[in-house]
């Protein structure tokens, strides 16, 4: 990890965190939320929130801005498209992958129930 | 230190040495994987997988293969350096675990960890990116990942 700078594991760290991503979530979902609010929809503290929220902001992914005596918290969209785009394109590619790898087995299954008594004999043992 | 986790999961109608000879067999893999691959699934084997064969502009990846425990967990490091030896620090594991469910059914999750610890030299990432961008879609993504992260928080 030597050469990584701290910046990246910083948002690593803000997007690898579950509360975090929730928070997010919420965020997106509803444009704009106070801590407060945020803290109904949560099972974890106001202050425990407010740290969450600070880190997010630290790292870019979220601004506040004060309205009244309220500070309200939204996504930097751009910013957390840029964080999480590659990423959701990863995971998706896995998703499709796994459903090929299902089609392929479910296929031979099929295939070797079909064929009966040969079925095993067929298949090159693929030794490890 | 953070490990970023992508875990995905499928339930298959199959037994569970179907599903492995799946993922383990380089004739297989060629189907629901890269266009040409060149793999034992033996720990410690060195292999390649080979993207967009059919076009002027083929993509070699390097795998290795760490650990093949038929039937049950299948797993391989890939997206280091060309050339280089794969480790934990410059590239990601992949683990695929299946878990039989009865005779006839299986369960397989694959998992890839590590993406946040992609220690490439920053010359090199810029280079991979510069050369490949969006058009490579494997390793690529998970380097401008990373990429973005670095140039955007830095003041």
């Amino acid at each position: 990890m030597s050469d990584q700078t701290d910046d990246d594991d910083e948002l690593w760290e803000a997007m690898a965190d579950p509360t975090r991503r929730k928070l997010l979530d919420l965020l997106v979902a509803r444009g704009q939320a106070t801590a407060t609010t945020l803290t109904a929809d949560m099972p974890v503290s106001r202050q425990a929130i407010s740290k969450h929220l600070l880190l997010l902001q630290r790292v870019g992914l979220i601004d506040s801005h004060r309205q009244g005596r309220e500070v309200r918290y939204q996504v930097r969209e751009q910013r957390l498209a840029e964080a999480t785009g590659a990423l959701s394109e990863v995971a998706n590619r896995w998703d499709r992958r796994l459903r090929a790898i299902k089609h392929l087995a479910e296929q031979a299954h099929a295939a070797g129930r079909d064929a009966g008594a040969n079925a095993d004999g067929d298949h090159r043992a693929g030794e490890v | 230190m953070s490990t970023y986790t992508i875990e995905r999961d499928i339930e298959i109608e199959a037994p569970v040495d179907i599903v492995w000879r799946t993922i383990t067999e380089p004739e297989q893999i060629r189907t629901w994987f890269s266009d040409a691959v060149d793999l034992d699934a033996r720990p410690g084997a060195v292999g390649t997988l080979t993207f967009r064969a059919d076009t002027d502009d083929p993509h070699v990846v390097d795998i290795t293969v760490v650990a093949a425990e038929r039937p049950h967990r299948f797993s391989f490091r890939w997206c280091y350096p060309p050339g280089d030896h794969a480790t934990a620090e410059n590239s990601t594991l992949v683990t695929f675990t299946l878990t039989a469910d009865g005779d006839t059914r299986t369960h397989l999750r694959v998992a890839e960890t590590g993406l946040d610890q992609l220690d490439w030299p920053d010359d090199d990432k810029q280079k991979f990116v510069d050369e490949h961008g969006h058009g490579w879609q494997e390793c690529g993504d998970r380097l401008q990942a990373l990429f973005i992260a670095g140039r955007e928080s830095s003041p």
